[in-house]
């Protein structure tokens, strides 16, 4: 829909984690890009990779934490992994902003709302702090809190559930970045709040011409703002597409059983809604062959033994599964489920 | 059809104040009326801090009630006596939101489950114990998971070990404080469809309290919005959905998101401004008011009723029922009325 410049690219991305059972391996082998002025969705079940790929181009990671050697991270042609601690605080806040869940892991408890967003911009750029309080006013107007004046010299604990998390997203666009990363950001408020909330970043986004990464586990608010989306699961990615691709052409029985666990409009009241059995693998020991071969209601003998390599549907969608492979078993395949690779 | 159908819990004019100091009082349930029937499930919607949970907890007796009545098969559960009041518990059962919270990390998921069966000596010895089996695997769990302790298993399964729990007594009716929210997508649908076949199977009734739309609609047979304690609309689900007539209703009903981007991209949504004001010491009139497009003078002074505008729709709207109001010559009272002078 929106084609800008590509501004991230994100190649081969490998995640590990120390834990007391052994190495956990958060994340697979993931690459993906992002252009100006598009919203890419990174969709799946609760780790699955999709947040600790997200602070891993903030670097923002736990110290137990390890980026592969093999991986790379593009900032405009800029490699980040390889930037010093000093040079990458200059990057976060200022190029890539993140914003969370929880809004209150990202404020300040004890300081004033503008100091915060006053203090972010002071660090990043050369403007007096007088200047950086009025910039500080209008972010808070910009992102539409009544009364801005007043809420400025507010603590907060003052302010409700939805208005902190519009804080938190002044206090994230306060040095106009050029990418946005929204790590569930309306996932702990109201239906109400939360649209309020999407407009906003919408909005925003617009104006600034920002790249924004929406990881959510949420395939409404998907469906309502996504450019293109990549479905995550157990550290890898299995498709990616765009919006109306995933949605109505989906090409992985992953993304399938995702869109038919959740009530549709067609769906009647009381029956029975697909779900899925079993639980993720455990990436301490991740299986051998595709990762969601034993939750798989269409799975083969090649499934459990050989990782499939991704296999392009069209331009812009692929999906790494061996039902595209022309020797492949296709029975009870539902006609929603769409093809590539060689027929 | 719908007078033949038992009311197995019937709330009148029931309110819940708290007192938060300094003589101010929080009306978290104010004047609630309405009915659930047996076999069927009531779903509870509005914002966090409506009043949803409160409600349901006054229901079920776990907060005494400040006024009104709470019937349960035609008597006020909160004018029981001690015994009287064990009985109740035992038809009548809850399920929390958070799944790690509401279990005790001390017991094991078998004596969790029993507890009740305890309490109330509906089995012993070896009875009991095929009794924690047999529920264990209506959940979908195994034998071998009574000896362990809820640390053990994931959100879902904690969530089916609340279930069992609840299900141990055979209790006839459940309330579900938002027992799918702290859950992921495809975890949420399992417990959804065990909610559903138990209650067929089973012929339970539930209040399904939830801010998850979607979902309310797919399990609930009625749905009851609340706004500030107070009830705005209630209707059959299916009504409630395709005609919302509160404002409210209208504006909450277009903010959820459909997953669905083609749908997603027509839709027009009606934008609610603000936030939900505070519970203490509300001002009169309608509550919606200082949020609402359509209010007039009279909503910021009259609280307005809550009315039956259509078969079975109820409303607390002045300007709906304003619109609604039926011309007299098409009533169905003025020819009964007529057909009864003569």
């Amino acid at each position: 829909m929106s084609k800008g410049e590509e501004i991230l690219k994100v190649e081969n991305l490998h995640v590990s984690f120390k834990t007391y059972a052994g190495i956990n391996q958060a994340v697979r082998g993931v690459s993906f890009s992002l252009n100006k002025g598009e919203t890419l969705a990174i969709v799946g079940e609760s780790g699955c990779g999709k947040t600790v790929t997200s602070k891993a181009i903030m670097q923002i990671l736990p110290q137990q934490a390890a980026i592969g050697a093999e991986s790379r991270i593009y900032l405009e042609g800029k490699n980040l992994l390889e930037l010093s601690e000093k040079e990458m605080t200059q990057v976060r806040g200022k190029e890539i902003s993140m914003i969370f869940q929880d809004p209150m892991t990202s404020l300040n408890p004890t300081m004033r709302i503008g100091k915060q967003i006053a203090e972010s911009i002071t660090n990043h750029s050369d403007i007096s702090e007088k200047d950086a309080e009025k910039e500080a006013l209008r972010m808070l107007e910009m992102v539409r809190i009544p009364n801005a004046k007043e809420r400025l010299r507010q603590y907060p604990h003052e302010f409700s559930g939805g208005m902190r998390q519009r804080a938190m997203i002044a206090l994230a666009l306060a040095c106009r970045p050029k990418i946005l990363i929204a790590d569930e950001p309306t996932t702990a408020l109201d239906v109400t709040i939360q649209a309020q909330i999407m407009d906003l970043i919408r909005d925003l986004q617009k104006e600034l011409n920002m790249g924004v990464i929406l990881v959510t586990h949420d395939l409404g608010v998907v469906a309502s703002v996504a450019d293109k989306i990549q479905v995550m699961y157990a550290g890898e990615i299995l498709e990616r597409g765009t919006v109306d691709e995933i949605f109505y052409q989906p090409s992985h029985p992953y993304t399938l059983a995702l869109l038919q666990s959740v009530p549709r409009l067609s769906t009647k009241n009381k029956d029975t809604l697909y779900s899925l059995k079993g639980t993720p693998p455990n990436l301490i020991d991740p299986p051998e062959g595709c990762p969601f071969a034993a939750r798989c209601d269409y799975g083969m003998g090649i499934c459990r033994k050989k990782d499939p390599d991704a296999t392009v549907v069209s331009g812009t969608h692929s999906a790494s599964c061996w039902l595209h492979d022309a020797r492949a078993d296709r029975k009870g395949l539902p006609d929603l489920f769409r093809l590539g690779g060689e027929q | 059809m719908e007078r033949e159908k038992e009311a197995l819990i019937e709330v009148r004019n029931l309110t819940k104040y708290f007192k938060v100091g300094r003589g101010k009082i929080l009306k978290a349930v104010d004047g609630l009326n309405f009915k659930i029937y047996r076999g069927e499930t009531l779903g509870l919607v509005g914002e966090s801090g409506c009043g949803k949970t409160t409600c349901g907890k006054t229901v079920m007796g776990l907060y005494s009630a400040t006024s009104g009545e709470v019937l349960f098969h035609g008597t006020d559960i909160h004018s029981l006596s001690k015994a009287e009041k064990k009985e109740f518990t035992r038809k009548a059962q809850i399920i929390f939101q958070d799944p790690y919270s509401s279990l005790d990390p001390r017991m094991t998921v078998g004596d969790i489950i029993g507890e009740g069966i305890d309490i109330h000596g509906l089995a012993h010895g070896e009875k009991r114990q095929e009794r924690i089996y047999e529920l264990l695997e209506t959940v979908g769990l195994n034998h071998e998971h009574a000896s362990r302790f809820p640390h053990e298993f994931s959100g879902g399964q904690r969530q089916r070990i609340g279930i069992a729990r609840a299900l141990a007594i055979e209790p006839e009716f459940i309330v579900c404080d938002e027992p799918i929210s702290a859950l992921d997508v495809s975890i949420q649908a399992q417990v959804v469809n065990l909610l559903i076949d138990l209650q067929k199977k089973k012929n339970l009734t539930y209040l399904f309290i939830a801010h998850d739309l979607s979902m309310v609609k797919h399990i609930s047979d009625h749905v009851a919005v609340m706004y500030l304690g107070s009830m705005v609309e209630y209707t059959t689900s299916s009504e409630l959905y395709e005609f919302p007539l509160h404002p409210y209703t209208q504006a909450l009903m277009s903010s959820i998101p459909i997953p669905d981007p083609k749908t997603e991209r027509i839709k027009r949504r009606i934008p609610i401004e603000g936030e939900i004001p505070s519970p203490i010491n509300p001002k009169p009139g309608c509550k919606f008011a200082s949020r609402c497009k359509y209010a007039k003078d009279i909503c910021f002074r009259e609280m307005p009723e809550f009315r039956e505008v259509k078969r079975g729709h109820f409303v607390a709207c002045h300007e709906v029922q304003r619109r609604m109001e039926p011309v007299p010559e098409f009533s169905a009272a003025e020819d009964r009325s007529r057909a009864n002078e003569t």
